[in-house]
This record gives structure tokens, sequence and C-alpha cells, in this order.
């Protein structure tokens, strides 16, 4: 029963949230929307006056600008592949009966605890290195020339970093909604003889398809901004400059704050045309 | 017969389900491992997996040379503070959405949302600058804060969702025995709702612990967690791999074992329940 009275408290139990949130997305994104509009280099002159969309046009046509774009798609459509193909056929797995389940499930999800620059760099030593590197050891065993991963193949080699960290969180989700699947419905359909391939197509993966959906927004908008994994391996080199990365050179390497800005209004623009699917998907699920 | 099948096929799923949980496990394994050997041993080829002499040499240098605990105290003051703070603010806040709702709710829910699909690059300048003017540039104080609102929206998801959990008849019925608002609260709702705000901290300690852009990009020395400290291994003269390993096994030994216990709630906490 809310009445007046519980509903000002409950608007004054709220504000503190409210109004922090409020403040921490208005002062900054004003701040950047106000520099992209700028000539403003902190170290070279500092506010040198307006010039209009002068930053979006130039942070689009730099040589750099389509290249960074391209990375930053086969990162994500590459990560993106990997976990969710991988997610399922391990979720799939995991949901079978056998022993010591909780302990492989342990073992899976592990990565995902992993932080960031411990990872790449991990795997950027230990695995990766061309002389002593675990990858390179494996190589020679078979008669092969080791690869310089990070520089010769420096794509695959951030793609299957990341993948390795985030295949953990597509697994667990997927494996979250197969356990939810009616498994009389399967053992049904296995009765009546339909075969394994079948049996995915028409019950596992439309049961599944909310799940992969959701993952794929998610993910997507955490790796449209992964940051730690590519500064501390090849530092933007070699193909692998993100525009996340892109934005970051400009802003604080070469503060020029401007051009930055402009990429960063890019970014957020495109971050939130992702979001907007997401929120459906959780708003939908809030009204039932 | 069909008994006979069934653990054949057992059988077959365990081992698989093994191989593959080992192997995505193994570069964890393999820096546990490495980071028992000496330098020598960890470059030795071929690579030498048990039949090395076990040393604890490389946690003492990583300790000595480069203080990894005032790194560590960082980590846990970062990571705590943000998370207690964010607790904190957001209890008031899903509680009232949880049990006062109004129309507006669900709007000021997704709001809420989306200000953490906000790509941080995208404000990194203002902060950058804001925190040179406010002098908090490199203090745990300043990362605090920014932590905090970032995970800000999971926690009120989070809360939210556990308290959406707790039946509203139990609250009428200590009304009827004449409860006041205060023993309401005390005696009833909050014993129910402790789990929920646990499983909330630990997620979000694990988010805020491996945080890897603004704590990269707001500290310098004095604040430094630990996803920083490793990041100074990436430099080339660092490449040493048993140090690395000591290094990286004490940066995520406590995450694992707490990440063990929150298996469930990362499903809730990061798809903002809409996977339970």
């Amino acid at each position: 029963m809310a009445t007046q009275h519980s509903r000002s408290v409950a608007r004054l139990m709220m504000a503190p949230a409210v109004v922090l949130l409020l403040g921490w997305m208005l002062v900054p994104l004003t701040m950047t929307l106000y520099f992209s509009f700028k000539k403003y280099l902190p170290l070279r002159g500092g506010d040198l006056g307006w010039v209009g969309f002068d930053n979006y046009v130039r942070f689009v046509s730099s040589s750099s600008f389509w290249p960074a774009v391209q990375a930053t798609l086969m990162i994500v459509g590459g990560v993106l592949m990997i976990t969710v193909v991988l997610g399922i056929l391990l979720a799939m797995l995991l949901d079978q009966p056998m022993w010591g389940q909780g302990v492989v499930r342990i073992l899976v999800i592990a990565p995902f605890f992993v932080m960031p620059t411990v990872s790449a760099l991990v795997w950027k030593n230990m695995f990766m290195d061309p002389v002593n590197g675990l990858l390179a050891h494996l190589w020679r065993f078979f008669g092969a020339e080791p690869i310089s991963w990070l520089s010769e193949a420096s794509m695959t080699s951030i793609i299957m970093i990341v993948s390795w960290q985030w295949l953990p969180f597509a697994t667990l989700i997927l494996l979250t909604a197969i356990q939810s699947l009616d498994s009389e419905q399967l053992e049904a359909a296995e009765m009546d003889g339909a075969p394994v391939l079948k049996r995915f197509y028409h019950i596992v993966l439309p049961h599944l398809s909310r799940a992969i959906t959701i993952v794929i927004l998610i993910q997507t908008i955490f790796l449209l901004s992964i940051f730690a994994e590519i500064f501390v391996t090849t530092g933007g080199a070699f193909g692998t400059r993100t525009l996340t990365y892109l934005i970051f050179q400009r802003v604080l390497e070469s503060q020029n704050v401007g051009l930055g800005s402009a990429g960063g209004v890019y970014a957020i623009i495109l971050a939130n045309i992702v979001a907007i699917f997401l929120m459906r998907i959780v708003g939908k699920n809030l009204d039932a | 017969m069909a008994r006979a099948v069934t653990t054949r096929r057992k059988s077959l799923n365990t081992i698989l389900a093994w191989v593959i949980g080992l192997l995505i496990f193994f570069p964890i394994l393999w820096t546990i491992l490495t980071s028992f050997k000496t330098e020598a041993q960890a470059i030795a080829s071929p690579p030498l997996f048990l039949n090395f002499d076990w040393t604890l040499e490389n946690y003492a240098i990583v300790q000595e040379r480069s203080d990894y605990m005032r790194f560590l105290w960082n980590s846990v003051i970062i990571a705590g503070g943000s998370t207690i703070l964010g607790v904190i603010i957001a209890v008031p806040a899903a509680w009232a959405m949880a049990f006062v709702p109004s129309k507006r709710t669900k709007d000021i829910l997704l709001w809420m949302l989306s200000t953490k699909m906000l790509p941080a690059v995208g404000v990194l300048y203002p902060i950058y600058l804001l925190f040179i003017r406010l002098g908090l540039l490199d203090t745990r104080g300043g990362l605090v804060v920014v932590l905090m609102l970032i995970n800000l929206p999971i926690i009120v998801w989070m809360l939210y969702t556990y308290f959406r959990e707790i039946p509203g008849e139990i609250l009428e019925a200590a009304r009827m025995d004449g409860a006041t608002l205060k023993e309401e609260i005390l005696y009833v709702l909050t014993p129910m709702a402790i789990p929920g705000i646990a499983s909330t901290v630990l997620l979000n300690f694990i988010l805020a612990w491996n945080e890897a852009f603004w704590t990269l990009n707001l500290t310098a020395v004095d604040a430094a967690p630990l996803t920083a400290f490793i990041a100074s291994y990436s430099s080339p003269e660092g490449l040493f791999f048993a140090k690395l390993s000591a290094a990286s096994t004490m940066a995520i030994a406590p995450i694992l074992i707490l990440g063990w216990f929150s298996q469930k709630q990362l499903v809730r906490g990061l798809t903002f329940g809409a996977v339970k």
C-alpha cells in the first residue's frame, strides 16, 4: 500500500543514486561535447578557439580511422563468433551427466576472474613469445618455425586472448539457459528418433535464442571498449589499434583533446546503438 | 542394457569435459607452476612441468623489489571502498524501487543501466581533467569514487532483483502483529535481504578488482593497484617469466577463490536479471 508519505520517502531514498549517476553522465558528457567543437591542445597552446565540426570531419578522414574501425570490427566479430559457438557447445556438454561436473565448471569459468592485464601478459610472454613461449616449443616440437604471434599474427593473437577471457561468460550464461530447458521434451524427441542435429536446431537453439542475444549484446558493449589487452601487448601496433585505443592515443598520448573528444562522441553513439537493443530485451523482462 | 549405455556415455562426457576444462584452465595452471620455478627453469627447453626444484624465491623477490604489498593494499582499498560505498548508496534506492514501485521505476532502472553503456574512453579526458583540477589524480579516493560510479548501476540492479523476490505479504503480517517500521526493517527485512546484499558485494568486489581502464589511466605510483602493477611488466626489461608468474598468481588468487563462490550471481549480475 503505497501512500503519499511512503512515496516521498521512496523518492528521498532514490535521490543519492539518481543524482550521482546523473552527474556522472551529464558532466563528463557535456565536457566531451564542448571539447569536441574546439581546437584544444593542452601542451601546445591550450584552447585555440571554436572550430565547429572540424574535429568530427578530421577524425573520420584521418588515415588511421578506417583501419581502426576495421580492427574494432574484427576483434568484436571474431571474439563473438568464437565465444558464442564454443559457448553453446561447451554449455551443452556441461549440461550432460558426468563425474566431477562442479570441478569442470570451475575450471571453465576461471579465466573470467583473471584480471585483463594478467591474462594479456601471461599469453603474450609465456605462450606467444617467439623464443621461450610454450607455443613456440610446441611448434618446434612438430618441426615448424615458431611464429612471432603478436607481430606477425597480431589480430589472431588478440582475438585468441580476448576469446579466452570471454568464453567463460558466454558458457555460463548459456549453461544457465540450457538448464531451464525441459528435458522431457528432448527425451520425447529422442524417442521419436529425431537425429541429434534436428533436435539441436528445433529444440535447443530456439530455446537459447534469447540468451544468445543477451550474450552478444553484453559482450559487444564490453568488447567495443577493450583496452588493457591491447595496452600491454601490442600498444596498438601491427594493425591492432581499435577505435577505443585510437581515441586514447589522441587524448592522452598526443594530447589532441579536441580531436579525441570528437572520436569519443562517435564511440558513444556507436555504443548507444547496441545499448538500445539490449535495453529493449531487459525492459521486456522487467514487465514479466 | 540401457544402464550400460548410460554409463558409457557418462564416461565419454566426463573425459571430454575434463580435457576441455583442463585445456581452458591450463594458462592459469601454467602461470602458477612457473611461479615456483627459477628464471632459468622457467624458460627451459623442453618446458618443465612438474620435474623442477620448487622454490618460493620469486615471491620474495617480487615483494622485495617492487613492494608488492603496497599494490595489493591499494587494490583492497579501491575495490573494497568502491563496493561498500556503492552498496550504501544503492541499498536505499533498490529498496524504494522494489517495495514502493511507481510508474517511473522501470524507466529509472533502464536509465541507470544506460549510464553503464557509456564507453569510458568517450569521457576519458573530462575525468582526467577533473581529477587534475581536484587533485585526485593518482589518489585512492578518486578511484574509489570512479569505480563506485561505474558499478553503481549493476549494484542497484542486482539488489533490486533480489529485493523484489522478498514477498510483500511478510511485511503485512509483521505490520498486523504490531511491528513498527523500524522493527520491520531491522528484524524482518534485513535478515531476508542479507544473502542478496552479500552476493552483490562479492560480484562487485571482483569487478572493481579487475577493472583495468580507469585504474591504468588515473594512477601513476601512489595509488596504483595490482592491475597497474602487472602492466608495468609489459616493458621489455621486465621479461622475467618466473617473477611475472609469481606477481600474477598473487594478483589473481584472491579473486579466483571469491569467484568460485559467485558463479550464480555472476549470471544475474552481468545480465541485469535478464537470465537467472
